[in-house]
């Protein structure tokens, strides 16, 4: 068994979100870096989790980014896995990270690539999907459980107002969601061993993005709250009703 | 060149969140000044042709004869062959979980660039630029389109419902289909009646509430104003509530028109997933939660006190 998780490197929960040069570009100004926590929580761990149990299956990580990404690989090999690749490339788009690590999953003949359901900062919800529509491999999205036999996968997804179990003939693209598994913190043991094991550096294919960001914006700031006394409830539903029409 | 519009359907009825992205779908195409048409797929009990009342012209109805395809591969094909076949188009989505799963397979297979979680029309169409919700809500991009082919889906709650449109003409096809290589062996449906990304009303509760068998009163105020709960991280983390029901940077985006947060403090990472609602109330204990800072009204005020009378004056209200 041979899985790829792919690994984003994402802003803490916590960031400022702020724009630099004329509103073109993130403000990277004193942002601490996390590993996207739909990857690491749920693809990742529960790759892991397989691997340990059917220690022969090979668990490899990718990400596609600058130098910059390589703490975040690091990161995510302390938690687990035999050895990481990183495309050296800085995505325009969904599609253009997509292609890269379609070439990669191509040549590595994975048995099952696991991807976070989005990332939190661009919540594109579209790497996973991507990859397979370019290999033309099985997708199976909002996976909230996965579990593996010698040539399927059983996954459960989310659907609208409901889940279902699926079955598939490996191999197969999922992206992960909660429920998946429960967030670990890397130990000392695999913190030391993170650092030894192979990380390789990609050069990337030729490919365009397909889709420009050409500037960001700030959502309008709140008027303020309008506070309301604790016995003056009907008062709240009289203003939710007449001014602001929302009941 | 023509607009189209995939459309959510579960169990062979179209879903609300279609009726949104018909709506954008077709205002986007006068804009243009093209055709609007609708893509059906698989069986429907619904009257295709009274689509027409979000303001398209026409559906195409593809293989109407048999149950829609659980592999969304199979599905993604289906959409590439009908709208794939001009070479201009332009496709929408629902953001929704099908949409998630469609979109990003057919903009491969037409190699089309794809912008999701799109919140309004293009400011302008010589250049298709879209605006887009990014951080978690946090903030929104201009994302232009770069190939002939373009596809957007559409965030739930973004745009308003046309009315009153002519019935669509319907147009039958049949396309050949690929053989499916996702087999569906068990379906369950949530307990939840009302979908969470979909409710305009949603009432959602934190650890203020103390414990899980305190969720009557919150259940009680969503059933008065016909909202769906939700709830913040660390009451799913702690199981009081289903994982599908946490809001937040992690959890669930929701844009309702009206969100009502009790016993939330509002950490930055669940006003990410929130702050697109319309109006959102906060009751809360303390006057110093965060959350009061994003709100447009609040009582600083015992949970277990304001929730009660707040359903009784609703009650008041809509049986007046």
């Amino acid at each position: 068994m041979k899985i790829l998780v792919c690994i984003s490197k994402t802003p803490d929960t916590t960031a400022k979100i702020a724009f630099t040069d004329n509103n073109t570009k993130f403000d990277t100004a004193g942002v601490q870096w996390i590993i996207n926590p739909y990857d690491e929580w749920y693809a990742l761990v529960r790759a892991i989790e397989l691997k340990e149990a059917k220690p022969d299956t090979v668990l490899h990580l990718a990400t596609v980014g600058g130098a910059d990404a390589d703490p975040i690989i690091r990161k995510a090999l302390a938690l687990g896995g035999d050895e990481a690749y990183r495309i050296n490339l800085d995505g325009a788009d969904s599609y253009q990270v997509a292609f890269q690590l379609a070439q990669l999953i191509a040549k590595g003949g994975y048995d099952l690539v696991l991807t976070g359901k989005e990332t939190i900062d661009y919540n594109g919800s579209s790497l996973g999907g991507m990859i397979a529509g370019i290999n033309d491999l099985p997708y199976i999205s909002m996976a909230t459980q996965l579990e593996l036999t010698d040539s399927k996968a059983v996954v459960t997804r989310e659907i609208e107002g409901g889940e279902e179990v699926c079955e598939v003939t490996l191999p197969v693209v999922i992206s992960a969601q909660k429920g998946m598994a429960e967030a670990r913190i890397p130990n000392m043991r695999g913190i030391m061993a993170a650092r030894t094991k192979p990380l390789s550096v990609v050069e990337p294919a030729e490919q365009d993005a397909l889709t420009r960001v050409t500037a960001f914006e700030l959502p309008p700031a709140k008027a303020g709250v309008k506070l309301v006394a604790p016995d003056q409830v009907e008062e709240l539903v009289r203003l939710l009703h007449q001014e602001a029409k929302v009941l | 060149m023509s607009v189209y519009i995939v459309i959510d359907t579960a169990d062979g009825v179209v879903k609300k969140s279609a009726f949104e992205t018909l709506s954008y779908g077709a205002d986007l195409a006068s804009q243009l000044g093209v055709n609007a048409i609708g893509i059906l797929m698989g069986l429907v009990s619904d009257d295709p042709g009274s689509l027409g009342q979000y303001g398209v012209s026409k559906i195409v109805q593809v293989n109407a004869d048999q149950p829609r395809s659980d592999d969304p591969s199979v599905l993604a094909g289906l959409i590439a062959s009908v709208a794939g076949a001009e070479s201009d188009s332009v496709i929408v989505f629902s953001h929704s979980l099908s949409g998630k799963a469609l979109a990003p397979l057919v903009s491969a297979k037409l190699k089309a660039g794809l912008v999701t979680g799109v919140v309004g029309l293009p400011a302008s169409t010589n250049e298709f630029v879209v605006k887009r919700a990014v951080f978690s809500g946090k903030a929104f991009a201009q994302v232009r389109i770069e190939t002939a082919i373009k596809l957007l889906s559409i965030n739930p709650n973004s745009y308003k419902v046309n009315s009153g449109g002519a019935p669509a003409a319907v147009e039958s096809v049949s396309v050949a289909a690929a053989a499916p290589r996702i087999s569906v062996t068990k379906r369950q449906k949530s307990s939840n009646e009302l979908l969470l990304t979909e409710a305009e009303t949603v009432v959602s509760a934190g650890r203020g509430l103390k414990g899980p068998e305190n969720w009557g009163m919150i259940e009680e105020l969503a059933k008065t104003m016909g909202a769906a709960t939700a709830c913040s991280r660390p009451v799913a983390d702690a199981h009081w509530r289903p994982h599908n029901e946490h809001v937040g940077q992690t959890g669930v985006a929701i844009a309702p028109t009206l969100y009502v947060a009790i016993g939330i403090s509002g950490a930055i990472q669940h006003l990410a997933g929130v702050n697109r609602s319309k109006v959102i109330v906060v009751i809360n204990k303390d006057p110093e939660a965060p959350f009061f800072k994003a709100a447009d009204y609040g009582i600083v005020g015992d949970a277990f006190e304001v929730v009660p009378a707040l359903t009784a004056a609703v009650k008041k209200l809509k049986g007046a």
